[in-house]
């Protein structure tokens, strides 16, 4: 009995050889796929890097420091082609880029999530009209309709600069551009601004002053009617002081284009435009979906609660839908950025278009890939991380 | 247990993957394939790769309703398919069309055997891309079409012009420094594509169009009507355009060169496709040398030729003046004249090394 038991006490300690451990196996396992991995890595740079220096290419990121030499006009008023670097040059890039990106963003959301609306309303016109198109610009690739968009504007718009469409305002719009009058701010602006933060100040006091009074008496809130003044009075008032905050740059037509004032020119125009076409389709349907997962009992109770269509869609279904439209919602973020370097095709000078011509004129290929590869990471790893941000204030709470 | 054994078969798996992924992939990186020429390679593929342009009429086109391949710049590429196999045809010879932003990257990774389209000779393209330049067969420059209705006749009259060009040439360097010298305003529009960016003028969207001035003849004469744009007299820029191929290659920039001074030396001597044949059993030392007749002329044997080879490429497309009048010349619509591309005898600057 003993026997058996310190038998048994024996096989229990009785160290596992590492062979046959499975903890030490699962690490060796691993250690060794992360040797290969980073064996492998270093093996293809390595055969990269002397394959590049055997044909007298050696990756030089000395290069971004050297004159771009071209003239970028997209956009830029004080480029000035002689001091500019190819770095600055990649920069004035971005910029533009994010010129597109941001207006296209907004723009593609404020129309996805119109036209997922109308998909399911029960309007039957505005109802085919969306599901139409839906489905063309989903199913139809973004550079024929970026190539379509410029160049059906081009042919549509007035070709002479004397013939442009006029709207009132001083607002000029041809094949090149569209001229509008620049306002900028001379020196007493400041002041002016001063006057409308306050009064936006004073609004929101008001607002939250009259929902508790709301809360605590029942008494319609009124907002508009008490802040509405506040910032127009304030505003009015810094307007006053400051004399004149404004002064106005209309464009004027010279011999061969408009001078003077601001403007968009066709590329841009027709790349927003394009994208945000493109994105919203998707966008719609991401909102369709999102509104359909809503249990109908929802909207059956929000009825019986006596909710007007709109207070329902804004404080019942949207809230809800919201937590599943956000995820898929970044991904289309991510795209719309990404696509924004079609812009080449139709003569829009981005970051991909200004790499090209850096990669072209030196022939330092990787090393400007590698930094138009950062930029581009670093403009989709931001969206995303602002899309989780978003994604974590709208979840689920429990209560 | 069983879930270990996976697992090991899964890393066993992956490792032999990457091993094999890594082996496969040696025997074609650029470090290991030194050593040969490309003309070793070309032979042995039996294939000429040659990077043209696709959309420039007289230099590089393609015709979309022939499938034909016509050009300057295409000529060229078949007389040196014809130097090296002895004739030309229809599967020896593959012509890669190429934008101006991949042509170099096509040279380095040798998707290209050489580059015949419309590319300038810089010191930083020789220098740095990797690339060496051959003799150059056109001499162009840059040069400014406008519209022939704003009356403009010198760059001092662009001002706050838009002004539509290629992306990533040294057309773009040249205007933006043509403009800022002048102290004068305007706008660039830079497009990816050749006929994008004539399209762009030919609608409106510019006023001025510029590129090397044999494109903007080409450009024009393939417009819908020609005589609405007007070339400016001036020129802003040298242009020399001729092949580029892989650099430390001397046996394959041999070839490539002597096929360009073939063409030049055979218009001198006044031999024509035509007449070939009679210069065959020509007395002419000179001549004979030059076609290699006779074992005691060593011609293309000396670059690793075939001793004929200057004949073959005469049967294939004619000597330098045939060329160019075939492409380019005054009954082509391109209608260019030979002004420095004449030969040296003639006031040009077209001229051989001699074949000795």
């Amino acid at each position: 009995m003993s026997e058996r038991a310190s038998a048994f006490d024996r096989s229990a300690h009785q160290p596992v050889p590492p062979w046959r451990d499975i903890r030490v196996l699962q690490v060796v396992a691993q250690v060794v796929f992360l040797i290969a991995v980073v064996a492998f890595s270093y093996i293809l740079i390595d055969n990269l890097v002397t394959g590049l220096r055997a044909s007298n290419l050696a990756i030089n990121f000395g290069v971004l420091t050297r004159s771009f030499g071209t003239k970028i006009s997209e956009g830029q008023m004080d480029f000035d082609p002689g001091a500019a670097t190819n770095l600055t040059a990649l920069m004035a890039g971005l910029r533009n880029t994010l010129r597109v990106v941001i207006v296209g963003l907004a723009g593609a959301t404020v129309l996805g999530v119109f036209i997922g609306i109308a998909r399911l309303s029960t309007n039957f016109l505005l109802r085919t009209i969306s599901v139409s198109y839906i489905e063309l610009f989903r199913n139809t690739p973004l550079l024929v309709q970026l190539y379509f968009i410029y160049r059906g504007m081009r042919l549509a718009l007035p070709e002479s600069l004397a013939d442009s469409y006029t709207l009132p305002g001083s607002i000029y719009i041809n094949r090149r551009a569209i001229n509008f009058p620049l306002i900028q701010g001379t020196d007493s602006a400041p002041i002016f601004y001063a006057g409308v933060a306050l009064g936006l100040g004073v609004a929101v006091a008001l607002r939250f002053w009259r929902s508790r009074v709301q809360d605590r008496t029942g008494k319609p809130a009124r907002v508009l009617y008490w802040s509405l003044p506040a910032l127009v009075g304030f505003s009015a008032l810094g307007w006053l002081l400051s004399g004149d905050p404004f002064q106005v740059d209309y464009p004027v037509l010279g011999t061969f284009n408009f001078s003077g004032g601001d403007r968009l020119s066709a590329e841009y125009t027709a790349l927003t435009l394009g994208l945000i076409l493109y994105t919203a389709a998707f966008i719609a349907d991401i909102v369709r979906a999102g509104i359909q997962s809503v249990p109908y009992g929802q909207v059956e109770a929000a009825r019986a609660q006596g909710f007007s269509g709109g207070q329902m869609l804004r404080l019942i279904i949207l809230p809800q839908a919201l937590r599943l439209i956000i995820p898929p919602l970044g991904n289309q973020y991510l795209n719309l950025a990404k696509n924004s370097s079609l812009g080449i095709a139709i003569g829009f000078f981005d970051v991909y278009n200004v790499a090209n011509v850096i990669s072209n004129q030196t022939g330092q290929a990787v090393a400007v890939f590698v930094v138009m590869m950062a930029i581009y990471l670093a403009m989709s790893l931001t969206i995303s991380a602002i899309m989780n941000g978003l994604n974590y204030l709208m979840r689920a709470r429990s209560r | 247990m069983y879930r270990l054994a996976r697992r090991l078969v899964y890393a066993g798996f992956s490792l032999a993957l990457v091993v094999a992924f890594v082996v496969s992939l040696l025997p074609t990186s650029p470090a290991l394939a030194q050593g040969g020429s490309i003309l070793d390679e070309v032979r042995q593929r039996g294939v000429l790769n040659c990077g043209v342009n696709g959309g420039v009429p007289g230099f590089g086109f393609l015709d979309a309703e022939s499938g034909e391949w016509s050009g300057f710049d295409v000529d060229f590429c078949r007389a040196l398919a014809a130097a090296i196999f002895g004739e030309v045809t229809a599967d020896n010879l593959q012509f890669v069309p190429l934008t101006t932003q991949e042509r170099f990257t096509a040279v380095q990774t040798k998707q290209v055997d050489v580059l015949f389209r419309n590319s300038t000779w810089t010191l930083s393209r020789d220098g740095e891309l990797g690339l060496d330049f051959g003799p150059t067969n056109y001499y162009d420059g840059q040069g400014l079409m406008v519209r022939a209705d704003l009356g403009a006749t010198t760059i001092e009259d662009l001002d706050g012009a838009s002004i539509c060009s290629l992306t990533g040439t040294t057309t773009e360097l040249n205007i933006t420094e043509a403009m800022e010298n002048r102290g004068l305003t305007y706008e660039l529009v830079p497009f990816e594509q050749s006929s994008e960016t004539s399209a762009a003028f030919q609608e409106g969207r510019c006023d001025v169009l510029t590129s090397d001035q044999s494109q903007l003849a080409g450009l024009r004469s393939d417009s819908a009507d020609p005589g609405a744009y007007v070339l400016l007299d001036e020129i802003i820029s040298k242009e020399p355009l001729g092949p580029a191929y892989l650099a430390n290659d001397s046996a394959w920039a041999d070839v490539v060169d002597w096929t360009v001074f073939a063409v030049i030396q055979a218009e001198e001597f006044g031999i024509t496709q035509g007449n070939i044949d009679s210069f065959m059993t020509t007395e002419d030392p000179r001549i004979a040398r030059f076609l290699g007749l006779g074992d005691d002329n060593p011609s293309g044997s000396l670059i690793g030729l075939d001793n004929g080879f200057v004949a073959n490429i005469i049967r294939a497309v004619g000597n330098y003046g045939e060329i160019f009048e075939r492409n380019l010349g005054p009954d082509t619509p391109v209608g260019l004249e030979r002004g420095l591309n004449s030969l040296w005898t003639n006031g040009g600057l077209m001229y051989s090394p001699p074949w000795r």
